[in-house]
């Protein structure tokens, strides 16, 4: 496995060989530097932690700023341990859009965008009343029963209720690679991947 | 947006098409593929709007075909568009003459502008 961190440009279109339009979307990808290296003898486990997007130096705490300068690059925003990486990477190596081949199937994840607070129709599909009319006036939309009476005399946890919706880490599994723009470190996804522009996201191969 | 408007420029070559807007007759020549033949179908009829940004823009068309109403929507930029003939320029008043889906016959009719 490999990874990368990334930042979600916006959607558009592109025709493909059979001239059909395909949705895309534009993620700019790395580039990113190894910050830490991970061992299982020394951390009990090993990984390798990336970081993305160059933040200013009076944001950053004096100890980010000491573990940015141990892998001599600039503070960055972003910072994610990734495990299981197939290739040995080093203290400040910088990988980029060229882990990744057109035509690959990764995984992006990313965080879901907020919709408040929902009813049960929007947050969990419950169908709601199937008419308006005979007698409905304002119950169209409401979950219904919760549950059974004296026995067992509780609402059993678990139960889909309304409430706060979305903003979840969400990942989207084998999305295609359709175009690498590697000078701009672009990388072109088929389909949409979760959350609004500008937020960050986590390619994995 | 800038970085969009990079990768559409990119990715997708321009082409040179008439400038027609909504109440204009067109006539499409679009790309069919059957197996490994390819042939030119014609679709010709009353442009009802414009639609989009950069090369995401679609164009809706409208014509009676044997007493139905049909309408096609084309990607501008598709290159399954062999090419674009301007018919006819129309007159009208909006950007979007949805009000023609209601009209058949003598009062469907768009004035033509006098070149």
């Amino acid at each position: 496995m490999s990874g990368l961190l990334g930042k979600k440009v916006g959607m558009t279109s592109i025709f493909d060989a059979d001239g059909k339009a395909v949705p895309c979307t534009i993620i700019e990808a790395g580039p990113c530097v190894v910050t830490q290296v991970k061992t299982k003898e020394k951390d009990g486990y090993a990984a390798t932690q990336l970081s993305f997007d160059n933040k200013k130096e009076k944001n950053t705490s004096a100890p980010m700023k000491g573990h940015f300068a141990k892998a001599k690059t600039t503070a960055k925003v972003k910072t994610v341990e990734f495990k299981h990486f197939t290739t040995e990477q080093k203290l400040g190596d910088v990988l980029n859009t060229d882990i990744f081949t057109e035509g690959d199937y990764i995984d992006v994840i990313g965080t879901s965008k907020g919709k408040g607070f929902q009813g049960v129709v929007k947050r969990h599909g419950f169908s709601g009343v199937g008419g308006a009319t005979h007698g409905q006036h304002n119950r169209l939309r409401a979950p219904g029963s919760m549950g059974a009476s004296s026995d067992p005399s509780r609402v059993f946890p678990g139960m889909r209720m309304a409430g706060r919706m979305g903003f979840d880490r969400v990942k989207i599994q084998n999305i295609q690679i359709v175009k690498i723009l590697a000078d701009k470190n672009l990388i072109v996804v088929r389909g949409s991947v979760p959350g609004h522009k500008g937020t960050y996201l986590i390619l994995e191969k | 947006m800038d970085l969009v408007k990079y990768v559409q420029d990119t990715l997708t070559p321009s082409k040179t098409l008439p400038n027609f807007k909504a109440g204009d007759t067109i006539t499409v020549s679009y790309k069919i593929k059957e197996g490994v033949k390819e042939r030119i179908q014609l679709f010709q009829g009353v442009v009802l709007q414009r639609k989009g940004t950069g090369t995401t823009k679609t164009f809706t068309v409208r014509k009676i075909s044997n007493g139905v109403g049909v309408e096609r929507i084309f990607p501008l930029l598709s290159p399954q568009i062999d090419k674009i003939e301007l018919n006819k320029v129309g007159v009208v008043r909006r950007a979007r003459i949805f009000y023609l889906r209601e009209k058949s016959g003598k009062a469907a009719r768009i004035k033509e502008k006098k070149m």
